[in-house]
């Protein structure tokens, strides 16, 4: 059976448009909260990435470190998100997850025993922030086995020829940063321009997915709608923060949010 | 696991930057692949260059200071009664403490690869305000990344810094000390690697700042070899050198020249900081038996929960108030090359006091660790047995806490 990644990419395909990827913090700003967030968000979001949190994020900008703050706060454990994620599926069996977060926590965890977790409660896909190729290699691997998608990330300052050996090694579904910035950066690149090296980065390999993630808004989303995919995730958790400072509910408020996300690219 | 011999030890690690295949490496975002790799090849030919060795010993001659003293505290041997107690006074060099040497050679790597701004870290300050000078000497601009907390409790390098010129930047996030400044710092690089050089202020981060740092602090033990063939005739049959580890820039630099050295002729013993006794924080995570993780992009012991998130630490001392410890000195922990310990906040002080009550010397809370364990084991040590404790910073920017734990007749005015 094809990966429910690929199968999500393929029916916005067939829909002729960009799936919709979005990020909220696992466990923000409970694990019941985030739970809820990610039942309300599903008919409109394509792929789910749910963000393990981790309390020294090298590439994550403030947004996303306050979502993380406050998910370790209210005591989110790592089997915290394994039972997330099974009891979404749970919910809605078909669509994808994609964990994403720094190694160290799976490194703890074990590489295996992470895997077998990740299986059992239906993670479809993983993001390691901080373990880039070639040292990414073996865990990449691994993954394959479990038919999980391990994701490389491809950023602006990725040389050519790099680009060339991350890709050949790559699963079907890669993720290019669209601009020098943690998460959540204001958009300082013209998203023409960003296209145009999403697009050199298409050619190498047409056939793999590759979605654009970092600064991507309301604002911005519609400009970058020829992408295979797009990632929302500082806007989401901002969305959250917001709806608790003005004692509103975040589960309806992020729900709205990504309807309007949705709307834009279509 | 083995430390081979003559090869420098910063140049054993795999092409992959492990040390005994499992400390260190580069667990970075993808963005910084690349800078990171130009600065690596920029460094692998420079740190063989004659030209830019020639370049680095001038300014260090000139502008540090070297050589740094290395005096016999004679009052203090008397008084301890077992080995002879000597320092290195490192804090003699130009700012007060050995985070000159560092500052200095990433300016002159900044200056080569043509970057205009450069970044940095700073936990007790020393770091910063030595980067911010050396960033004015050579004419670039400087931004340092400073935990809050630490902000209000090293004010007097605060100062220096910005009187330097350079913006400080507090973080706010997590514990608000240098864990966070070093994380706040390598993300600001990440959004602006094109324009900018980072220095990342110990012999921590991703493999190549680690080499960079200790190619660096290796000055001190360069000078101290020469001055104890000076003085001894040749290296001392019992010789052990004591440094307290943060980060472990110092006491890297420090130990350095004398890797080749059996350990029972020339003993290593690294101190680092127990925190508060009554607290069970501390800032010791070699001594504590902490595990393996990944910190700032690179795999070393690290205090933290089951799950891998970091754990906060304590510590009297800004400079060694740190989680994790430099891939090299887990690297020499398990080869046994070094032997670690560590000393409480309450140690350090009274270690403070007894030192200045004997000696013209002010260490800053960070030696005052190491001159703890010195002094209580040079008791037990026979008296041809050469202490040698690196006073790697001066105790000026200490004022305010050393006025608050011990009262105002410990602080020089000035």
């Amino acid at each position: 059976m094809l990966n429910p990644i690929s199968l999500a990419f393929q029916k916005a395909k067939q829909e002729n448009r960009a799936a919709l990827l979005t990020y909220t913090v696992a466990g923000d700003s409970s694990k019941r909260q985030s739970l809820d967030i990610l039942k309300s968000i599903s008919k409109n979001a394509d792929i789910l990435e749910l963000g393990v949190p981790h309390n020294t994020p090298v590439a994550d900008g403030s947004q996303i470190q306050t979502s993380a703050y406050r998910a370790i706060k209210n005591g989110i454990k790592v089997n915290d998100i394994f039972k997330i994620v099974k009891d979404f599926k749970k919910f809605d069996r078909n669509k994808p997850v994609i964990l994403m977060g720094y190694y160290n926590m799976i490194f703890q965890y074990g590489e295996n025993k992470f895997l077998n977790k990740c299986k059992l409660s239906g993670v479809n896909g993983l993001i390691v922030v901080d373990l880039p190729w070639p040292e990414n290699k073996n865990f990449a691997k691994k993954c394959k086995k479990k038919s999980i998608y391990f994701i490389q990330l491809l950023s602006p300052t990725t040389t050519k020829i790099r680009l060339k050996k991350i890709m050949k090694d790559s699963h079907p579904m890669n993720y290019f940063i669209s601009m020098l910035s943690t998460t959540g950066g204001k958009l300082k690149v013209s998203p023409n321009d960003i296209l145009k090296k999403y697009t050199k980065i298409k050619k190498i390999d047409p056939k793999k997915e590759i979605v654009i993630g970092f600064g991507i808004t309301e604002k911005t989303i519609g400009k970058l709608k020829s992408a295979d995919g797009l990632v929302v995730g500082s806007a989401i958790c901002k969305e959250i923060s917001k709806s608790l400072r003005h004692r509103q509910n975040p589960v309806t408020n992020v729900s709205k949010l990504v309807k309007k996300l949705k709307s834009k690219i279509l | 696991m083995k430390i081979k011999k003559k090869i420098p030890l910063i140049d054993q690690a795999s092409k992959l930057g492990f040390w005994g295949g499992k400390f260190g490496g580069n667990y970075v975002p993808e963005t910084l692949k690349k800078p990171i790799e130009d600065l690596e090849i920029l460094f692998n030919k420079l740190k063989n260059d004659k030209k830019f060795i020639a370049e680095r010993d001038k300014y260090f001659k000139n502008w540090v200071g070297t050589p740094t003293r290395f005096i016999k505290l004679k009052n203090l041997t008397n008084h301890v009664g077992g080995a002879q107690i000597w320092s290195k006074v490192v804090s003699d060099a130009n700012g007060g403490a050995h985070k000159i040497y560092n500052a200095t050679v990433h300016c002159l790597l900044a200056k080569r690869s043509g970057k205009k701004f450069i970044i940095g870290d700073t936990g007790a300050g020393y770091a910063g305000k030595m980067l911010s000078m050396a960033a004015k000497k050579f004419g670039l601009k400087c931004k340092i990344f400073m935990g809050a907390k630490d902000i209000s409790r090293q004010k007097p390098n605060v100062k220096a810094m910005k009187k330097n010129g350079a913006e400080v930047i507090p973080v706010y996030s997590g514990s608000q000390t240098l864990v966070d400044a070093v994380s706040e710092c390598m993300r600001f690089w990440v959004a602006n690697c094109d324009t900018t050089a980072m220095c990342v202020g110990s012999t921590v981060g991703p493999a190549v700042f680690v080499r960079i740092c200790g190619w660096s602090t290796s000055q001190i033990s360069r000078e101290l070899k020469v001055q104890l063939i000076d003085e001894f005739g040749s290296i001392p049959k019992k010789l052990k050198l004591y440094n307290c580890v943060g980060g472990g820039s110092s006491s890297f630099g420090f130990w350095n020249e004398f890797m080749d050295y059996d350990k029972k002729q020339c003993e290593f013993i690294g101190v680092e900081a127990g925190g508060p006794v009554k607290s069970k924080k501390h800032a010791a995570p070699l001594t504590y038996g902490s595990k393996i993780g990944i910190l700032h992009g690179a795999a070393q012991y690290v205090n933290q929960d089951a799950d891998g998130q970091i754990e906060e630490t304590e510590s009297i001392s800004a400079g060694l108030d740190y989680p994790g410890i430099s891939p090299l000195h887990c690297f020499l922990k398990d080869t046994k090359r070094a032997r670690y310990t560590a000393a409480s906040d309450e140690d350090a002080l009274i270690a403070y006091k007894t030192v200045t009550k004997f000696e013209n010397l002010r260490p800053s809370l960070e030696p005052s660790h190491a001159f703890s364990v010195a002094i209580k084991e040079a008791k037990k040590l026979s008296k041809d047995t050469i202490v040698v404790v690196n006073s790697c910073g001066d105790a000026y920017k200490d004022r305010e806490i050393l006025k608050k734990r011990l009262g105002k007749k410990y602080v020089k005015p000035n």
